[in-house]
């Protein structure tokens, strides 16, 4: 079953028609992914890589039953079309794109409120590599051939690191069911926690793997709810353990301004929670493997 | 993107924040032009450079006469002002603000930022100001007032009064503060801030609130709408580094070891930072090529990392997505010869199209030395760069 993904989803691009749209929307149709048409404004009616065109995301919605949309749109259209995608009903969205204004994302989450439980979107990023169920489908930028399909969920705020993690794992021989990149913005749209309990609902997810990083709160926030409310282990790994106070690494939201935001103390803060720490980004995989076996014993 | 003390307080100003009457000057002689257009007789001379704790480390003088202001600003002028917030190498001053001392009964602290946990601008304030937020958190926790602000409604006036009540005002100052906030949140607002910072706010000893210092940074993201910030830009206060690599569509942070990096994505690029730590050495940057990249923007990272002459080897970690290793293996043999390299340099690759990548790497002929893993390539780098160093 995975999460957010799988093979029968019904996928639109928003921006399928710009360069880096096409390249990747013809990668998701290579690699199985259902996509049912894209969305660029004048371009209506008109067809490429043999999907449907459509000027807006609502007449989209309604020729394809499109349930997500991956939103390939430059920074200063992405909130626009994010908000676009939440009015016409899609149910999970997946924004790529790097270099959203704050305040716009500010707007956005604002706006996602509007939605009763049942009508709401679920945000994915933005500035994220994207969601992969592998062998079902994925929307993002990922290279899908290094994972390999399985029960470990992983979510993450770096895309490359995440599949650092997915191919260490690989070399051990642990699958993944889906593997979710929440992005490196201050504001995103699904935090650890909202991933979390995605991961501790699916049946086909047995235990998850962590990649946070300084900056935020929002590793504390996981590891509250870890602690009261999983019983699926976590593996984490925080990176960023030799970054300087007050430097932005990257990443906007990689920044140290605040107690609690520092690798250590996250790793502290995750460890008291009963999280397993992966102590560096090269045991990822040995880390996952041993708490796996220990709970086969177990059992 | 960080602008200059006046700047800021021009920018309040416009809104509605109560500021002391200044001037700008560009050389002593202006500095002493600028104190008796002023008139009165004291001035504070203040340097203006992109750091906080410009008092402690002597770049802001009280001035008793015009021959004080212009002997105090010939000692500023072209100097590196270290303070605890800059690098060892400190900013260069070249402007100063002149401005009339005031007459302090009171210090309060306040600063917007933009509070990650609520999502929504939070402005915080203290009775207690004058010193660094960092430091106020610690010493005097309890004086800090939060409040967040909802983003449709903005900042209400019973929001504005409460706080002004916390913070001990009364009488006509509970006015002046409820407009001084309102004009700071508007500020935020409407020019895409990520931090408004005045410190101290003062009371007069007639009663009144003036904004002796003051603070603002930019989200850089914003700037394509914001072009009247984006001037404001100082190429001067920036780590000539980090601004030419910016330039190029690298982000780079300059630190203090030897083993140079260059590496996908901000996270790994953070991973490998650590991993280089744990096997016992000290990386020279944070380097991040970013997507898409080509060889021509490999090569320039290399440049980028040479440029810093304590390197001793440089290390190249790729796991390729949205990039392609070949193009990165490209632009690695491309550097080496137009570089002239002299350094050794590891390289693991891994990701797209890393088949084509490693043959490449191979076929140059060149002393690269490849890596398996992460924790390969970091083991490799520090294994090399120790003779040299010994």
């Amino acid at each position: 079953m995975a999460i957010l993904i799988t093979e029968k989803t019904r996928v639109i691009v928003q921006g399928m028609s710009g360069r880096i749209g096409q390249f990747h929307a013809e990668d998701m149709i290579k690699h199985g992914t259902n996509v049912v048409g894209g969305v660029t404004p004048g371009k209506g009616g008109s067809t490429l890589l043999g999907r449907p065109l459509f000027n807006t995301v609502r007449e989209a919605v309604e020729a394809t039953g499109a349930e997500a949309s991956l939103v390939f749109v430059p920074p200063p259209f992405a909130a626009d079309a994010i908000m676009e995608a939440a009015d016409a009903g899609i149910k999970t969205a997946v924004c790529v794109t790097d270099g959203i204004p704050s305040q716009d994302m500010m707007k956005v989450k604002r706006f996602l409120r509007r939605y009763p439980a049942d009508r709401k979107m679920r945000l994915v990023g933005p500035n994220c590599a994207g969601i992969i169920s592998p062998g079902k489908g994925f929307m993002g930028i990922m290279p899908p051939h290094i994972y390999m399909p399985g029960r470990v969920g992983i979510v993450g705020r770096s895309g490359t690191l995440g599949y650092e993690a997915a191919s260490q794992m690989k070399a051990l021989g642990i699958g993944v069911s889906t593997s979710v990149g929440i992005g490196g913005d201050p504001i995103n749209g699904s935090s650890f926690r909202d991933i979390l309990e995605l991961f501790e609902a699916d049946p086909e997810t047995d235990a998850v793997m962590m990649i946070g990083e300084i900056g935020g709160p929002q590793e504390a926030e996981a590891a509250l709810y870890a602690r009261n409310a999983m019983t699926k282990p976590v593996v984490a790994y925080i990176a960023g353990l030799s970054a300087p106070k007050g430097r932005k690494m990257g990443h906007a939201g990689a920044i140290i301004s605040a107690f609690g935001e520092s690798a250590q103390e996250k790793v502290e803060i995750l460890s008291a929670a009963g999280i397993t720490i992966a102590p560096n980004p090269s045991s990822m995989g040995e880390t996952m493997a041993r708490v796996l076996s220990g709970r086969r014993a177990a059992a | 993107m960080d602008i200059h003390e006046y700047q800021a307080k021009e920018i309040l100003a416009r809104f509605g924040v109560p500021v002391p009457r200044g001037g700008l000057a560009y050389s002593p002689e202006q500095a002493g032009y600028r104190a008796r257009e002023l008139g009165g007789n004291a001035w504070v001379v203040k340097a203006q450079v992109h750091s906080g704790g410009r008092g402690a480390a002597g770049g802001v003088k009280l001035c008793r006469s015009e021959a004080e202001v212009q002997s105090f600003a010939a000692t500023l002028f072209g100097k590196q002002l270290v303070t605890k917030q800059t690098d060892a190498n400190g900013k260069g001053v070249y402007r100063l603000w002149v401005e009339g001392a005031s007459d302090i009964a009171r210090e309060l602290y306040l600063g917007l930022v933009l509070d990650r946990k609520s999502e929504r601008i939070m402005i915080v304030a203290s009775a207690h100001g004058g010193m660094e937020i960092e430091d106020l958190a610690e010493s005097d926790p309890d004086s800090l007032r939060r409040m967040t602000v909802d983003p449709a409604v903005g900042l209400s006036e019973y929001q504005a009064r409460e706080l002004a009540f916390q913070l001990g005002l009364s009488g006509g100052q509970i006015a002046q503060m409820v407009t001084i906030l309102r004009a700071c949140y508007r500020a935020y607002r409407d020019l895409d801030a990520m931090m408004v910072e005045i410190n101290p706010l003062v009371v007069t000893g007639a009663g009144d609130l003036v904004a002796l210092d003051a603070k603002m940074s930019f989200d850089t993201n914003a700037l394509f709408r914001r072009p009247e910030i984006a001037e404001l830009r100082d190429r001067s206060q920036e780590d000539p580094r980090e601004s030419r690599a910016g330039d190029l569509g690298l982000a780079y942070v300059g630190l203090d070891g030897d083993i140079g990096c260059i590496i996908n994505g901000a996270g790994l690029a953070m991973a490998t930072m650590d991993m280089i730590k744990l096997a016992g050495g000290e990386p020279a940057n944070f380097l991040d090529i970013g997507g898409g990249a080509s060889p021509e923007r490999v090569v320039r990272a290399f440049q980028t990392v040479l440029a810093d002459q304590k390197v001793s080897v440089i290390l190249v970690n790729i796991f390729a997505g949205i990039n392609r290793c070949d193009w990165v293996a490209e632009g690695v043999v491309q550097a080496y010869r137009e570089v002239g390299m002299t350094l050794p340099v590891i390289v693991r690759l891994a990701g797209t199209n890393v088949e084509e990548g490693r043959r490449i790497l191979a076929a140059s002929g060149l002393p690269i030395i490849s890596a398996d893993t992460l924790a390969d390539a970091a083991e490799k780098a520090v294994a090399i760069r120790q003779p040299l160093a010994a």
